[in-house]
C-alpha cells in the first residue's frame, strides 16, 4: 500500500501515457463549451483550433451540410472545395477518403501544399448528419481516419448535448407560457364574483377593481420578452393582492415594503407573482384569523433580495425539497417553475431559498444580482 | 488661542455626525421602508431625489477643504478644479448617461462585459475600478485627518486612524448602502454646512470695510499673477491646465461610487434628467470655496505660507469672528467636512468592496468559498485598510492633487472605454484590454511617482504629475488602433447591442 503512489503529489503526473490522455482529454475540453452551443460559424470558429491540436494533421475543416464554416490549418486554397466535398460525402453515408485526384491544387501551390487526401467524417445528431469533419493530410493512413472518425464522433456528441441545451431552454420557455396561461379559473372566478358584489353597494370600486383586473391579465398574457423590471412585476403583484383583498376583506392582510432602489432591477417575467399565490394560498389556509403576507425588497449592493412570507400553517421541508426538485405530482408547481427559471438565468447560486417547518409559516426568498449578461427588460 | 475650549465646538461637531451617520446607518433601513400599502409607482426614485444623493455622494473632502486651500495657495487657476468637477457632469450628460443605463449595468464591469463579451476585459475594469477606488480613497483618508487635527488636535494619522474605523464599522454593519434618502440628505447638510458660514463671514467682510488682500509673503506674486486663469507661466503652466481639464472633464464617468448610483434610475430619460440636476447642484455647491479662498487671502495668508492650507475652510472662522459666533460656525465646518468625509468615503468603500467581493474574495480558494456577506466583509476591510495605511506615510501631496490623479487613471481608462463603448460599433475586447492596459498603467505609474515623490523633475515632473494630456489620447489611440487590427473579432452581438442603447424606451421595440 505505501508504494503507490501518492496522488496529492503534484510532481507526479502519471506515466507518458497517462500524461498523453490528460493531453488529449484537456484539448477536448477546451473545444467542448464553443460546440455545446451548437454547430455555427461562430461555434465552428472557436473550437477548430481545438479540434485540429487534437488531430495533429496539416489542417482540418468544419463545414455544415452546404457550406464551409471553419478552415484551419496549411493549404488554404483548398477551403473552396470543401463544400463540394461534403455534398459528395453525404450522399454517400459513413466516413470517406477522398485521394489526391480530387484535391487538385491552385497554380503554383503545388510544391508547398502538404495536402495530398483528405478523410470526410459526417457528424450526426440523433441520426441525423447535420455536417462534416474534413481532416486534410498528405496520406489517408488507416489511423488517421480512426482518428477522424472518433473525433467526429466525439463532436457529434458534444451537437447532441447541444440540442439537449435547446430543447431544456424550449421546455422552460413552454413552462412560462403555461404559467402566464395558468392564472387559475377560480381566480378569474372569484374576482369577478367580487368585484360583482361591489357593483350596487359601492360602483367606484366595482369599477376601480374591475380596470386592476383588466391590467392583471394583459401583464399575465403578455407575449413578447423573457425578462421584465422588478417594478413592473410587483405592481402586477400589487393588482392581484387588491383583487384577493377584495375577495377576503380583512382576512387577508398584507404588509409590502420594497426599497425604491432596487425597482428597475431586470427580473425573469413573472419570477415574484407565483410565489405570492402561493403565499396566500398557504397564508389563509391556516388559520379562523386569516393570513398575513409581506413582502419585503432589500437592496444590498450588487445583489437585491426579495421575501415572500406568510404566517400560515407552513410545509413540511422534505415537501418543498421535493417540489424544487421538480415533483410535478405536488400541487406547489409554481414554485417548482420559478426555482428552475432562475437557475437556468442566473446559476445555481440563485435559486430559491425555502425556510419553512410546519406551523411556523413559511418564508422564501430570492437573491437576484442586479446585473447578469443577456438579463435586460 | 486656548486649544481646549478651541476643540470643543470640534468634537461635538464630530461627535453628532458620526452618531448620526452609524444611527441612520444601523436604523436607516427601517427608516426607509414603509409598513403600509403603496403603490409602487409612486416609490420610484425621482431625478431630483436621485441627483441630490449622487451630489452628496460625490462632493468630498477634496471639494469640501480643498478647493479654498488652493485658490488661497496658488490663485485663481485653481478654480479649474471645481469647474472640471462639474464639467464632468455635462459630459457624462451628454454621452454616457442615457446609454449606460439603457445597457442595463451595475458597475463598470457589468457595462465591458455586456458590450464586449469578455471576461478578461471584465478582469482589467474590476482592477481599475479597486485601483481607482483606492487612489480615490486616499485624499479623503488624508482630509479626515487633517479635519481632526485641526478641529480636535493631537496628531494627523489618529484623524485618519479614527475615521477609517468609522467607514469600516459603517460599511459591514451594512449601513448606508446606497440608501438614497440618506446620500441626498447629506448634498443638503454639506451645502448648509459651507454656505451658511461663507454667508456670515461676507457679512463680517463687509462690516469690516471691505479690506482688500494685504500685501504680504502670501500675495508676493501680486494680484495679477493670483487672478490668471493659467498656472504658472510659460508652456508648462499651459500644459498643466490642459492637463487638468482633460483629467477632471472626462474622470468623472469612471468613478466607480457614481456609475453605480445611475442604476436607480428607471430608464435612460431619468438618467439624463438626473445628470442635469447634479450639474445644477453641484454648481451652487462650488460656487461657495472660492469664497473661502478670497476671504482667506484677506484674512489668513499666513496659512498659505505656512503650508497648511487644506484647513482654511476649518480656521478661517474662528480667524474672523472670535467668540460664540466663530466656535459655531467651526462646528458647523467641521460637521460639514466630517460628512464629506463619511459620505464619499463610504460609497467609495462600498463599490469597491463590491467589486473585490465579486471577483477577488468571493472566488473559491483551495476549493473552499467565503459566502456573500463574508466576502463583502473581507472585501470592505482591502477597501479600506490599504488606502489607509497609505496615508499614514508622510507626503506632501496636497488634498486635490491626489483626487487629481484618481480622475487621470479615471479619464485615461474607462472614460475612452465608454465613449467608444458606446458610440463606436468597431470596439473590441482585444483593443479594449490594450487601450486600458496604455491608459492605467501609463497614469497609473505616473499617479505612483507622483505620491513618492523625488523621481524627477522639469518636464518630466511636470508631464507625470498631471499625466492626462497624455494618457487619455494614448488610451483612445491604442484602443482604436489595436480594435482595427482584430477587427474580425468584433463581438457579435454589437448591433443589437447598439440599438438598445440608444434608442429610446418610448419607442416600441423589441430589445431581446
Amino acid at each position: 500500500m505505501a508504494r503507490l503512489p501518492r496522488p496529492w503529489r503534484r510532481t507526479h503526473l502519471g506515466s507518458d501515457a497517462d500524461r498523453a490522455t490528460f493531453r488529449t482529454l484537456h484539448t477536448a475540453s477546451l473545444a467542448a463549451p464553443a460546440l455545446r452551443a451548437g454547430l455555427t460559424r461562430e461555434s465552428a470558429e472557436r473550437s477548430i483550433k481545438h479540434l485540429h491540436a487534437l488531430l495533429g494533421t496539416p489542417a482540418i475543416a468544419l463545414s455544415d451540410t452546404a457550406d464551409l464554416l471553419a478552415w484551419d490549418g496549411a493549404g488554404h486554397h483548398h477551403a473552396a472545395q470543401v463544400p463540394a466535398l461534403a455534398t459528395e460525402a453525404l450522399a454517400r453515408s459513413g466516413t470517406q477518403v477522398v485521394a489526391r485526384r480530387e484535391l487538385p491544387c491552385t497554380e503554383g501551390q503545388q510544391g508547398s501544399c502538404p495536402v495530398r487526401a483528405a478523410v470526410i467524417s459526417p457528424l450526426a445528431v440523433e441520426d441525423r448528419v447535420v455536417g462534416t469533419l474534413q481532416v486534410f493530410g498528405p496520406y489517408a493512413s488507416a489511423g488517421l481516419v480512426r482518428a477522424a472518425d472518433e473525433v467526429a464522433r466525439w463532436v457529434s456528441g458534444q451537437l447532441e448535448l447541444a440540442e439537449l441545451d435547446t430543447s431544456r431552454t424550449r421546455l422552460m420557455e413552454a413552462e412560462v407560457r403555461a404559467l402566464r396561461a395558468q392564472i387559475s379559473p377560480h381566480f378569474v372566478y372569484n374576482s369577478l364574483g367580487a368585484i360583482a358584489s361591489f357593483v350596487r353597494t359601492d360602483p367606484d370600486r366595482a369599477r376601480e377593481l374591475l380596470l386592476e383586473f383588466a391590467d392583471f391579465t394583459r401583464y399575465s398574457f403578455r407575449r413578447h420578452g423573457e425578462f421584465t423590471t422588478l417594478a413592473e412585476e410587483l405592481r402586477s403583484v400589487e393588482r392581484y393582492l387588491l383583487l384577493e383583498q377584495a375577495r377576503f376583506g380583512d382576512r387577508l392582510r398584507v404588509t409590502l415594503s420594497v426599497a425604491p432602489e432596487v425597482l428597475s432591477v431586470a427580473v425573469p417575467f413573472l419570477c415574484i407573482q407565483p410565489l405570492v399565490e402561493n403565499a396566500v394560498r398557504h397564508g389563509l389556509e391556516s388559520a379562523e384569523g386569516g393570513g398575513h403576507i409581506r413582502i419585503v425588497a432589500i437592496d444590498q449592493g450588487q445583489e437585491c433580495v426579495i421575501e415572500v412570507e406568510d404566517d400560515g400553517a407552513g410545509e413540511d421541508p422534505e415537501h418543498i425539497r421535493r417540489v424544487l426538485a421538480g415533483d410535478q405530482s405536488l400541487d406547489s408547481v409554481g414554485l417548482g417553475n420559478v426555482d428552475g427559471r432562475l437557475r437556468a438565468v442566473y446559476g445555481d447560486d440563485h435559486g430559491l431559498v425555502v425556510e419553512t417547518a410546519p406551523g411556523a409559516g413559511t418564508k422564501v426568498v430570492v437573491r437576484l444580482p442586479k446585473f447578469a449578461p443577456g438579463v435586460h427588460a | 488661542m486656548n486649544p481646549d475650549l478651541g476643540a470643543a465646538p470640534g468634537i461635538v461637531a464630530l461627535v453628532l455626525v458620526s452618531v448620526a451617520t452609524l444611527a441612520i446607518g444601523t436604523y436607516g433601513l427601517r427608516f426607509s421602508r414603509t409598513t403600509s400599502d403603496f403603490m409602487v409607482a409612486s416609490r420610484t426614485v425621482r431625478p431630483r431625489m436621485n441627483a441630490s444623493a449622487i451630489s452628496g455622494e460625490y462632493l468630498s473632502a477634496a471639494s469640501f477643504l480643498g478647493v479654498a486651500g488652493l485658490l488661497l495657495t496658488f490663485g485663481a487657476d485653481m478654480l479649474w478644479y471645481p469647474v472640471g468637477w462639474t464639467a464632468g457632469y455635462l459630459v457624462l450628460l451628454t454621452l454616457v448617461a442615457a446609454p449606460l443605463r439603457r445597457s442595463g449595468a451595475y458597475t463598470l464591469p457589468d457595462f465591458a462585459e455586456a458590450r464586449l463579451d469578455s471576461q478578461a476585459v471584465r478582469r482589467a475594469c474590476s482592477l481599475l475600478v479597486v485601483g481607482i477606488g483606492w487612489l480615490y480613497l486616499l485624499p479623503q483618508f488624508q482630509g479626515a485627518g487633517i479635519t481632526l487635527a485641526s478641529a480636535v488636535g493631537g496628531p494627523t494619522w489618529l484623524g485618519s486612524l479614527v475615521v477609517g474605523s468609522v467607514v469600516l464599522i459603517n460599511v459591514i454593519s451594512g449601513g448606508m448602502r446606497s440608501i438614497t434618502l440618506v446620500q441626498a440628505f447629506q448634498y443638503w447638510l454639506k451645502l448648509t454646512a459651507l454656505l451658511v458660514p461663507a454667508a456670515v463671514l461676507l457679512v463680517v467682510w463687509a462690516g469690516d470695510g471691505r479690506p482688500g488682500p494685504a500685501t504680504g509673503p502670501a500675495a508676493a506674486g501680486g494680484s495679477l499673477s493670483w487672478s490668471s486663469p493659467l498656472a504658472e507661466s510659460g508652456p508648462t503652466g499651459l500644459y498643466l491646465t490642459y492637463s487638468l481639464i482633460v483629467a477632471t472633464f472626462l474622470g468623472t464617468m469612471g468613478l466607480p461610487h457614481v456609475v453605480v448610483r445611475f442604476y436607480t434610475n428607471p430608464d435612460g430619460r431619468a438618467a439624463r434628467r438626473t445628470t442635469l440636476v447634479v450639474l445644477v447642484l453641484i454648481g451652487i455647491f462650488y460656487m461657495v470655496p472660492p469664497v473661502y479662498g478670497a476671504l482667506g487671502r484677506v484674512y489668513a495668508a499666513e496659512l498659505a505660507a505656512s503650508g497648511r492650507s487644506d484647513v482654511l475652510v476649518l480656521e478661517l472662522p474662528r480667524l474672523m469672528l472670535p467668540g460664540l459666533g466663530g466656535d459655531v460656525l467651526t462646528g458647523l465646518v467641521v460637521g460639514g467636512a466630517f460628512a464629506a468625509f463619511l459620505s464619499t468615503s463610504s460609497g467609495l468603500a462600498i463599490a469597491v468592496a463590491g467589486v473585490l467581493s465579486q471577483d477577488v474574495t468571493g472566488r473559491p480558494y483551495a476549493g473552499r468559498r467565503l459566502g456573500g456577506v463574508a466576502a463583502f466583509r473581507v472585501g470592505a476591510v482591502l477597501a479600506v485598510v490599504v488606502p489607509a495605511l497609505v496615508s499614514l506615510s508622510p507626503s506632501q501631496v496636497g488634498v486635490a492633487t491626489t483626487v487629481g490623479l484618481a480622475f487621470a487613471v479615471s479619464a485615461s481608462t474607462f472614460c475612452p472605454l465608454l465613449l467608444l463603448g458606446i458610440w463606436w460599433r468597431g470596439l473590441t475586447a482585444a483593443g479594449a484590454l490594450a487601450g486600458l492596459a496604455a491608459g492605467g498603467l501609463g497614469s497609473g505609474l505616473a499617479a505612483l511617482l507622483t505620491l513618492f515623490p523625488g523621481w524627477a523633475d522639469g518636464w518630466l515632473e511636470v508631464l507625470l504629475r498631471r499625466p492626462a494630456a497624455w494618457s487619455v489620447p494614448l488610451s483612445f489611440l491604442v484602443m482604436v488602433a489595436v480594435s482595427r487590427l482584430t477587427r474580425d473579432r468584433a463581438p457579435l452581438h454589437v448591433r443589437r447591442f447598439m440599438v438598445r442603447l440608444h434608442t429610446p424606451e418610448a419607442l416600441d421595440l423589441d430589445r431581446g
